[in-house]
């Protein structure tokens, strides 16, 4: 049995992504004979879903970039690293050469053009992974984007190659915010995109954006409104026109509110959420499947 | 000295958790501004999911291209698939000719995925038969516009791009050199969410970082990310704590971890469904004529902020 990825994204920020990607997880972790889910919190700048699954971490992992290291013996200051580099990481300047660790992709180009073979590759950390066992037997692990760093996308990268789920053992995403690269890495290889909004004109607008993005990487998806009320039909009437199934509509409550920010889970304090979180599970796994079947079109997410 | 040029001084909003009402907040401060008539020119960094104009009903939008980076692009004719470029590339950004491809007329060539493509060059170094050149691309758009409070900068990041940072930087400009020029007092910018490259971007140059957060454990894990990042940068910052009263116990966990971060709380503001309705009907809250309590406090952060925002060097 192959993995089931499921990833949870919204564009907007706090929708309740990591709302519904916990509590998901938490209803297939519970019901009988499913195989507790792999969560992989890919939100590195901001992670959350720790406060709601309670790992207990028990293993780590730096995170670290091959950043240029110049040997000032071999080194003849000709400059062709610096004028090779597309990211301004590495400059000459008179008989120095300055490595700008923060702007370096760590693509090796200036290794490969340097003329003496001057340049090696040293560890720069940039991050860090954890892993441990979470509430209801759920596997659990997360990235962690250091402070002052500004590249998330290569620890979202090293995450998902780090933490592999087992054969048949669901896997679930929770993405960070925005439309960038950071998203296109957590979303790109998921077998269904779940889109969390809510019914503002930031929530459709923002929605509209990611539609365009699943578009693109031909991802099966679905959306889930949440805090749904009387302002849902703008959402409505976009999935109607771009033809996307509503999944699901949480609704607006204040005591669903107060619990969230403490920490709890839906599946706890509502529970019939359970069941309404494995139909929605049952749903996008026959859809995924349908679309697999009749021939996915052609993205293949890299070599991962 | 007396002769102090008149820089005009920069405000950045953020806070880490996404959805927790910067940009409510950033529309509000823009109308107050303009009510006080402080000068401002006002800045949208959330640039790959942006929503302030939503609510400042912007006109006259000039739009330009954003240009950023490049993306390698292999010419089919010259490729003769040996597969050198994909050795060296570390972003698996180069596909090899596959059995479909070639079933459907494809003369073997290796292909780029400029999804995945960094633009670092290093396969247009290591092809042996200069098949691969470096096109330059378009990454967004970024707009100039006139609201009632002021002019606007904004752009839209394309889906899936990088460089979030440079157009952030781009809008930023912007405002900064039309706000001298024109002799604004205020550049006022709503940041992106998270802590990574177009939040620093946001931070250059400001003097006072905003912080919004909320009553939430979630609010204030990532209240912590997002201090130690603006310290980190050795940026003054205030915090302050929207809907307070959803959970008070929380509020007073942040209120606790402030004081002990020496981090000043500028305000509470309590939970108020005028926010939805104003975003609803694409308007700041501060156009609703209310003595509600969230109106007040917005008033009351408004103020203190400005009152630290002077005292900056």
């Amino acid at each position: 049995m192959s993995t089931f990825r499921i990833a949870v994204a919204s564009g907007k920020g706090g929708t309740g992504k990591t709302t519904l990607a916990v509590n998901l997880a938490a209803a297939i972790a519970r019901s009988q004979g499913n195989t507790p889910p792999l969560f992989l919190d890919c939100d590195v700048e901001a992670p959350d879903a720790h406060i709601f699954l309670k790992p207990a971490f028990d293993q780590s992992e730096t995170v670290s970039l091959s950043i240029p290291a110049v040997d000032p013996q071999k080194c003849t200051y000709c400059g062709k690293c610096a004028q090779i580099c597309q990211f301004h990481a590495i400059a000459v300047v008179g008989k120095n050469v300055m490595v700008f660790p923060q702007l370096c992709h760590a693509c090796g180009a200036c290794g490969l053009v340097c003329p003496e073979d001057a340049i090696s590759e040293k560890d720069y950390p940039i991050g860090k992974l954890e892993r441990g066992k979470a509430v209801n037997g759920i596997s659990f692990a997360r990235g962690l984007l250091q402070i002052g760093e500004p590249m998330a996308k290569p620890i979202i990268e090293r995450l998902q190659k780090w933490a592999l789920p087992l054969p048949g053992q669901t896997l679930i995403l929770d993405a960070p915010p925005g439309t960038t690269c950071s998203v296109v890495e957590t979303i790109r290889a998921a077998n269904y995109l779940l889109l969390v909004t809510e019914p503002t004109p930031f929530g459709l607008h923002d929605l509209t954006l990611m539609l365009d993005l699943a578009g693109m990487l031909s991802i099966p998806h679905g959306v889930v409104i949440n805090r749904g009320g009387d302002g849902s039909g703008i959402i409505e009437k976009l999935c109607q026109e771009r033809q996307v199934p509503i999944l699901l509509t949480i609704p607006f409550r204040r005591e669903i509110a107060a619990g969230i920010s403490q920490g709890e889970l839906l599946v706890d304090m509502m529970p019939e959420y359970e069941q309404i979180l494995l139909d929605l599970y049952e749903t996008i796994q026959k859809s995924s499947q349908a679309v697999f079947e009749t021939g996915r079109s052609s993205f293949q997410g890299g070599k991962a | 000295m007396s002769s102090k040029t008149a820089r005009p001084k920069q405000l950045v909003i953020v806070s880490g958790k996404g959805g927790t009402g910067k940009t409510s907040l950033t529309a509000s401060f823009a109308q107050l501004n303009q009510r006080a008539q402080i000068t401002t020119a006002i800045v949208d960094a959330d640039v790959d999911a942006s929503n302030l104009d939503l609510l400042l009903e912007p006109y006259d939008t000039q739009t330009e291209a954003f240009h950023a980076g490049v993306k390698a692009s292999i010419d089919p004719a010259l490729c003769i698939a040996c597969g050198s470029c994909e050795e060296v590339c570390r972003f698996s950004a180069i596909r090899p000719p596959t059995a479909a491809g070639l079933e459907q007329g494809s003369n073997g060539a290796y292909t780029v995925d400029t999804l995945s493509c960094e633009g670092c060059a290093a396969c247009q170094v290591v092809c042996p038969v200069e098949a691969i050149s470096m096109q330059p691309q378009q990454a967004g758009v970024w707009h100039r516009s006139q609201t009632r409070f002021g002019p606007l900068y904004h752009a839209s990041l394309f889906p899936g791009q990088e460089n979030s940072g440079k157009l952030v930087t781009l809008v930023k400009q912007q405002a900064r050199l039309h706000a001298q020029e024109e002799g604004l007092q205020l550049v006022l910018v709503d940041g992106p969410p998270g802590i990574g490259c177009p939040v620093i971007s946001a931070f250059s140059g400001a003097d006072l970082a905003l912080i919004i957060t909320e009553a939430t454990l979630s609010g204030l894990s990532d209240l912590e990310r997002i201090l130690k990042t603006i310290r980190h940068f050795k940026l003054p910052a205030i915090v302050c704590i929207n809907k307070f009263d959803l959970n008070p116990q929380g509020s007073r966990a942040i209120r606790q971890y402030a004081g002990q971060e020496n981090l000043i709380v500028a305000g509470e503001i309590p939970y108020d469904p005028i926010f939805l309705e104003a975003v609803t009907n694409g308007k700041p809250v501060t156009d609703y004529e209310s003595e509600s309590p969230a109106l007040q406090a917005i008033h009351t952060v408004w103020q203190k902020t400005l009152d630290h925002l002077w005292e900056t060097n």
